[in-house]
């Protein structure tokens, strides 16, 4: 049999119909949704009086507009009908839903993985473009508007163009300080925030099968950054692992059989990608993004660009553009910028391991006396594992606010936003203008580099700290 | 779904790469649970100042382009969020077709489904548009779907390229979910099949 990717065993597995020059009728196996991208699509189920085909494939939770300070206290009468709003859907629609009050509530791709939702082998859509996220695991996942959540709820179906598939390898061994989040900066910097558009990238190479399932969660997430449709992650041993315990997993009586299943879904040896791209991990530094695009990054160790040394006009004027909102002059060093903020959180990096990595960067140190900084777990499931674990004392005694989960300042719904003009080093994954908040200016970095800029009230190199991570 | 027909406008030059769909439409204005009306809201943070008044430096108010149906664009415009805010916002403050190097993909689908054509020229033509657009007073282009081109009133005149079953889809106005519908069976099939 000819060699298949991972992509096309799942593509295949998932025709229900297909015609020449058409796009082809996919099923999908989970759809999450979520307050934001949700209610027009309800609506028009209900204004052509058509109900939901699967309520068992599809679950909802509300965390892009979600409070962190006081969840029972909505004060903004927008945010609290949307809120309600899906509240009521899921109750007409019979839909399960992880509701303010539920212990595992969260970010909606920190919860799919973390109650067993999410699946290898299946295909996965929600209204958000970081559904990317659950492709770590093996799945074709990827995010739709809100026509398509209507009609993936009305027919459990969604017509799909095949698109095109891109091989990224990363191997060599990951130098200390370097996380999953700045090899996946690093790549979107390489490929540039459209260098994927129209494929679905793979992301195979020794130092990406090294890595842990959150981790890989971090590379696959930042995938539509670089302009994929998605990314995805052989499943092996270590994506079984993780799932072996999952609550929605744990508990099937065909565990086995579908565990050989998930094992055989591996891209196989000769497989052929349409495109490919080959980085070395040991020679990736810490990243920081500079400018209003995540492929604007730069190493820790390096400069902010000059616009005067890029031939291509509109890249030039792209970048010229980008220093004049953040208020950055060519040729900065990137360990010169100082911040005001720190935010670590979202669906990139809010899980256990990024905020068990941030505390021991932060254990026994101070948050500068100029900097605001907060925490906020992916999930409610998170933020009770770092209870027990006490690491929220440990950023509470530093001088962090440890807050309620939800999407927070990744994209600033809800209160927590930037002012005007305010800097901040963020574990998001978006810089764009206003992104957090209108006027504020957003550095992407990883958990363990947000840490130290806190502590510094700039820039630095995470290098040069003598902390044992272990494997993060 | 309405369905697409001739467009004739001069075009508003939106000299942005990268145009990213928080741009597009600030996160602000999604908490509506309507579809319509979010044509006030695009591109506001560029718009407007903020006293509210009008930013007479961003190119949706220059008067030569108030009423455009048309927008360009430079290389991958929508990226970013999956927001179908986008594309109401746009459609809503009355642009029917966009013209760019590059799409985002799932802005570019997210159009379809709003009757908002994206056509993709390669950078010659784009800056022959960006040019044209900012020069003559009375610069008109026409796109006609159905012939798949884009001719202006000086003569110039371009084929472009689109998937059959797209254009099909926006010529005739069809809703997806109805289509689907129509393969009920194989659904069924499928499911009683594969999956419980
Ligand atoms: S954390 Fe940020 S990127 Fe992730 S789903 Fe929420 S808003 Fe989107």
């Amino acid at each position: 049999m000819k060699p298949e990717t991972l992509f096309d065993k799942i593509w295949n597995n998932h025709i229900v119909h297909e015609e020449d020059g058409k796009p082809t009728l996919l099923y999908i196996d989970l759809h999450l949704v979520h307050e934001v991208t949700s209610p027009q699509a309800f609506e028009g189920l209900r204004q052509a009086g058509r109900k939901v085909r699967k309520t068992n494939k599809t679950f909802a939770t509300m965390d892009h507009n979600v409070p962190t300070l006081d969840r029972n206290n909505i004060k903004d009468p927008i945010s609290a009908q949307q809120i309600e709003t899906l509240e009521n859907n899921c109750k007409e629609f019979q839909i399960e839903l992880f509701d303010l009050a539920s212990p595992y509530q969260g970010i909606v791709h920190v919860i799919g993985p973390e109650q067993g939702l999410t699946k290898p082998g299946s295909t996965i859509v929600c209204g958000d473009s970081h559904t990317s996220t659950h492709g770590a695991f093996g799945a074709l996942a990827f995010g739709i508007g809100t026509s398509e959540v209507e009609h993936v709820l009305s027919t459990q179906c969604l017509w799909q163009n095949k698109p095109k598939t891109f091989e990224v390898r990363v191997d060599g061994i990951r130098p200390k300080g370097v996380t999953a989040k700045d090899i996946i900066l690093n790549i979107i910097g390489e490929i540039g925030t459209a260098g994927a558009t129209g494929h679905v990238i793979e992301y195979t190479g020794d130092a990406i099968k090294s890595l842990s399932m959150e981790q890989r969660m971090t590379i696959c997430n930042m995938s539509i950054e670089g302009g994929a449709r998605a990314g995805m992650i052989s499943p092996d041993e270590i994506t079984l692992n993780y799932l072996r315990d999952k609550p929605r997993i744990k508990s099937l009586d065909n565990l086995d059989s579908l565990m050989s299943e998930w094992r055989k879904l591996a891209s196989d040896q000769g497989c052929v990608f349409d495109k490919k791209l080959l980085l070395d991990a040991a020679k990736i530094a810490p990243q920081v993004s500079w400018g209003t695009s995540p492929g604007m990054v730069s190493s820790v160790d390096s400069k902010v660009p000059n616009p005067k040394n890029i031939e291509d006009p509109v890249k030039r004027k792209s970048i010229e553009d980008a220093l004049t909102y953040m208020d950055l002059k060519a040729d900065t060093l990137i360990e010169d910028i100082k911040i005001d903020t720190v935010f670590i959180g979202s669906c990139t990096n809010g899980r256990i391991e990024d905020l068990i990595a941030a505390s021991k960067i932060i254990h026994g140190n101070k948050v500068s006396p100029k900097v605001k900084a907060i925490v906020v777990p992916g999930s409610q499931v998170v933020k009770y594992q770092a209870e027990k674990l006490g690491i929220d004392k440990i950023f509470k005694d530093a001088g962090f606010e440890w807050r309620e989960s939800g999407c927070s300042m990744c994209l600033a719904m809800n209160p927590d936003k930037l002012s005007p003009g305010e800097r901040a080093a963020s574990t998001s994954n978006r810089n764009f203008e206003g992104r957090q908040g209108k006027g504020g200016r957003t550095h992407l970095v990883s958990p363990t580099m947000a840490a130290a800029a806190a502590i510094e009230g700039r820039f630095i190199d995470i290098r040069a700290y003598d902390v044992d991570l272990g494997d993060y | 779904m309405e369905k697409f027909k001739t467009v004739e406008s001069r075009p508003a030059p939106l000299d942005s790469s990268n145009v990213d769909t928080d741009q597009i439409i600030p996160k602000q204005f999604l908490k509506r649970i309507e579809r319509t009306g979010f044509g006030q809201f695009l591109f506001f943070d560029w718009r407007f100042n903020d006293d509210g008044t009008e930013n007479d430096k961003f190119i949706l108010n220059d008067p030569r382009f108030k009423n455009s149906e048309i927008l360009l664009s430079q290389e991958n415009f929508g990226c970013g969020s999956s927001r179908e805010h986008a594309p109401w916002a746009l459609r809503d403050y009355g642009f029917k077709v966009i013209i760019s190097t590059s799409f985002a993909d799932i802005l570019y689908n997210n159009c379809f489904k709003n009757c908002i054509l994206p056509i993709i020229v390669d950078e010659k033509h784009l800056n022959y548009l960006f040019n044209s657009s900012l020069n003559f007073n009375d610069y008109k282009v026409i796109v006609n779907l159905d012939e798949m081109t884009l001719r202006d009133n000086k003569g110039f005149s371009y084929k472009f390229n689109i998937d059959p079953y797209r254009r099909k889809c926006l010529l005739e106005g069809l809703d997806d979910i109805s289509l689907t519908l129509m393969h009920e069976e194989k659904i069924t099939l499928y499911e009683n099949k594969f999956s419980k």
